[in-house]
């Protein structure tokens, strides 16, 4: 019971590093009508820049804070290049996504080299009615659940949110009011960076990371942002905690190198579900 | 106020506005008449800033807002939510003045735009683009889909705006009675060209103008 217990708590840590990055991916999907496909790459950015900071002496919160920037700063530039120019469609958009993904290898290798690389976190561990939990775990849910309460409140109360969120309701109305929906894209994109960039500073201590541990994270991310239909961040938050714990059972049980091969499945199936279903939802209305 | 020179709009190789040269004076109102496919709805989205001319130039005098056709608001957002987006240029959140010319809209300001009937949401839209605290507004296609209650009840708003605080007005509009009545002078837009112009009890009188958008001889 105790091992379950452990398990399930593990795994729901996992599933929320998947949900930042699933969040991640949300946002910017909601704003612009991109996937972002390089949003694997802001969490390995924003994890080597950590990796190095603390390596450098720097102090524990100052570098965290950074590489989360460094993050977003990722996420603008890859912004720049998707939905710079004006007319840029989401097909093409999502293409340069992948180029940017892979331009990015080129450039981490060239800063930190092809070696995994990990940084410290909070040490120890804590019990939790008989199940030991390690604290950098407790922290990654914390900070999520931190996160998603903050992420909610600016796009639900906040002016600025609130024109984040008409750009995904009707484009073309916010551009009638005189919103820039392309800045307000590059903003989205940022802000899928910072996300991705706090996905990465938090799992770094819990696995190492290199230049390709964006495929694990994109693959487990954009599982569950597909169980969220790419715009529902609270179903999204479910899937990637479903996900993670799935993982986690399944590699606890005995099946550890299948993880990923669980959330390819997983992502499959949710993707047969929902294509049938919204084409359902079309003949419907036609 | 509104200043169209040999206007030229396409989309890719179609031809949407051919040289159409138009112009309205502060605190005038008037019309633009046309049908479906004429080009009417890009010359709002040209007025507006949306669509970038070919050729030709577009000088607006003052602050321009637009009431797009099919209303266009944040269907999942409550009201007040719309009001305050329209609000986006001019800095102005609160929407209390836009409250006092429009009361209903208070009573609606908590519920979601896209659950209210077509008239409630043509007013959503209305008070949206007063927000903007505009100089000159354009409409484009108040009536459509509404019942002539409702649309005579906006129109009446609108006549009161252009009155008494000199708000400069276009009114893009099938119902050529409405129009007509409204505004004083009025263009006709056919396939992207102008072609009439002239004051509106004269061009009620023009045969081809009356059979085309009046059905036949005014009674």
């Amino acid at each position: 019971m105790s091992a379950f217990l452990s398990y399930l708590l593990n795994g729901l840590a996992v599933g929320c590093a998947i949900a930042l990055i699933a969040s991640g991916l949300v946002v910017i999907h909601r704003v612009t009508g991109v996937v972002n496909f390089a949003q694997g790459t802001f969490a390995v950015v924003a994890g080597l820049c950590a990796s190095s900071l603390l390596g450098m002496g720097l102090p524990h919160g100052l570098s965290e804070v950074a590489a989360v920037l460094a993050g977003a700063v990722a996420g603008l530039l890859t912004g720049l290049a998707a939905i710079g120019r004006r007319g840029t469609s989401p097909l093409s958009a999502l293409i340069v996504t992948l180029g940017v993904g892979v331009l990015a290898y080129a450039v981490e290798i060239v800063l930190w080299g092809d070696q995994p690389r990990s940084a410290p976190g909070l040490a120890g561990s804590v019990t939790i009615a008989g199940a030991r939990i390690q604290t950098q775990h407790l922290l990654v849910i914390c900070v999520t659940a931190a996160t998603f309460v903050l992420i909610a409140l600016f796009f639900g109360r906040t002016y600025l949110g609130k024109a984040l969120t008409a750009c995904a309701s009707n484009p073309y109305a916010a551009r009638v009011v005189g919103i820039d929906t392309r800045r307000m894209g590059l903003l989205a994109f940022a802000i899928g960076g910072l996300l991705g960039g706090l996905a990465g500073v938090l799992i770094t201590p819990l696995r190492p990371i290199s230049f390709d541990t964006d495929v694990t994270l994109i693959v487990n991310g954009f599982a569950a942002a597909v169980f969220g239909a790419l715009t529902r961040p609270v179903i999204t938050l479910i899937g990637a905690l479903l996900l993670g714990v799935a993982e986690t059972m399944a590699a606890g049980y005995g099946y550890g190198s299948h993880q990923l091969e669980v959330a390819l499945g997983l992502m499959i199936l949710v993707m047969i579900v929902q294509a049938s279903r919204r084409s359902t939802i079309h003949e419907e209305t036609v | 106020m509104i200043d169209v020179t040999d206007l030229v709009v396409s989309y890719g190789t179609a031809t949407a506005l051919d040289h159409v040269t138009l112009s309205v004076r502060q605190g005038e109102m008037v019309a633009l008449l046309g049908p479906n496919g004429a080009g009417k709805s890009t010359l709002a989205n040209t007025l507006a800033g949306i669509l970038a001319p070919v050729s030709g130039t577009v000088r607006i005098g003052g602050r321009l807002a637009l009431i797009p056709e099919g209303r266009q608001l944040f269907p999942d957002m409550s009201v007040a939510d719309n009001l305050a987006l329209g609000g986006w240029r001019s800095g102005q959140r609160d929407p209390s003045a836009v409250y006092e010319l429009l009361p209903r809209l208070a009573e609606l300001a908590g519920r979601r735009a896209g659950v209210l009937s077509g008239g409630e949401q043509q007013m959503v839209a209305f008070g949206r683009a007063m927000m903007a605290r505009p100089e000159a507004l354009v409409v484009d296609e108040l009536s459509l889909g509404l019942a002539p209650t409702v649309t005579a009840d906006l129109a009446a708003h609108l006549a009161e705006l252009n009155r008494e605080h000199g708000l400069t007005v276009l009114l893009i509009e099938q119902n050529a009675r409405l129009a007509f009545e409204l505004c004083h002078r009025a263009y006709v837009l056919e396939s992207g060209r102008l072609v009439a112009e002239g004051e509106s009890a004269e061009l009620a009188e023009d045969p081809r103008v009356a059979s085309a958008y009046l059905g036949g001889a005014i009674t």
